[in-house]
């Protein structure tokens, strides 16, 4: 029986979609047999994320209703072993499904896989209710912002209260020299606000761009700072104890020198 | 070189969006509802009014955020500001 892990961040923007495609394709390069499913129902983006748009045929929605079985509609991502991808549909809404429905379709899914990644849409309706209705772990994005980080409160009280407990923290989109100038929330402040375990920081990273035109994602490219943030978040879901980064590398020799001395340069 | 700046610890942005997220998130958190506050301020006005008579209209109960003196760290406060017209005679011994 495979693990059902959600992607939830309460606000949209903060790069939830990215984080479910890296760390399935993460997954999978671990060698564990995953599936990605969209939750988004009417504004899918995973399939886009992932560079699987033009291979859609059936989606959840079909599933659900009928129209087609489960192994119809899961998209196989040839470059990765094991790998696939469940989308959402784009003419329906949220209402189009239950929760009680996703239950059953996640079970469905971890009976044959290791890992079932839920890409949660924004938001606490609906689309929320239903895309952790099947989870039994959950993950939370946020970014070093005030808007964020109050919405991921909020989202984690929200799990708690539907008996996701313990769910674990990815701080997206670090800014490292704004951090050491003072401009934003660090690692510590953040863990401090929100009281939950942390699973990976991720520094702001060009590369993510990049690799979302092209629908490749980053985990798999050596040379993207954020690529290896996620791969160490891939193993730390598979139990593996992985320091965190030492982000502070770059980190000039003068600027070390005048710490030592005690006075820093304050910008 | 501004030297007052270099050792003022709050003029950081981060510690201004610290200090605003955790005032916010009380009051998020503790989910306090117009109807809360005025279910505590009914059961204090019933308490105190045995003791001593108050001016109910210049009542104010908010939660809040206050240092504490042991540690000056903040922690949430229930603030209410409760003027007193008399005291009443049952009230001394």
């Amino acid at each position: 029986m495979g693990e059902v892990i959600v992607i939830t961040s309460g606000k949209g923007g903060v790069g939830k979609t990215t984080t479910t495609a890296n760390i399935g394709t993460g997954l999978s390069l671990e060698g564990k047999s995953t599936v990605l499913v969209d939750a988004d129902i009417g504004l899918r983006n995973l399939d886009v994320v992932m560079g699987l748009e033009n291979r859609i045929v059936y989606d959840l929605v079909d599933v659900v209703d009928g129209v087609c079985r489960l192994r119809q509609a899961l998209i196989k991502d040839k470059r990765y072993s094991n790998l696939y991808l469940l989308p959402a549909a784009q003419t329906k809404d949220k209402n189009a499904v239950s929760p009680q429905q996703m239950q059953q379709l996640t079970a469905e899914l971890a009976k044959e896989f290791d890992y079932v990644i839920v890409d949660c849409p924004a938001g606490i309706e609906q689309g929320f209710k239903n895309a952790i209705a099947g989870a039994n772990k959950a993950i939370v994005v946020t970014t070093p912002e005030v808007s964020a980080v109050r919405d991921a409160d909020r989202i984690i009280g929200l799990l708690e209260a539907n008996g996701l407990k313990n769910p674990q923290l990815i701080i997206n989109r670090l800014r490292i020299d704004m951090v050491k100038r003072g401009d934003m929330m660090n690692i510590d402040d953040m863990i401090d606000i929100l009281a939950i375990e942390l699973i990976g920081v991720v520094p702001d990273d060009e590369h993510i761009v990049v690799s979302t035109n092209r629908g490749e994602p980053a985990v798999s490219n050596d040379e993207s700072i954020a690529g290896r943030a996620y791969r160490n978040v891939v193993k730390r879901i598979l139990g593996e104890d992985v320091p965190f980064m030492d982000l502070d590398t770059e980190q000039g020799f003068i600027t070390k020198l005048a710490k030592m001395f005690g006075f820093a340069k304050k910008r | 070189m501004d030297l007052f700046k270099m050792f003022n610890k709050s003029d950081n942005s981060k510690d201004i969006a610290k200090e605003r997220l955790k005032l916010v998130l009380i009051h998020d958190r503790a989910n306090v509802s117009p109807q809360f506050l005025e279910m505590i301020k009914g059961e204090l006005l019933s308490v105190i009014s045995d003791y001593m008579e108050i001016d109910e209209s210049g009542l104010e109960i908010k939660l809040t955020r206050t240092k504490r003196d042991t540690d000056n760290t903040s922690v949430p406060a229930l603030v209410a500001n409760i003027p007193i017209k008399k005291m009443k005679d049952n009230g001394k011994f």
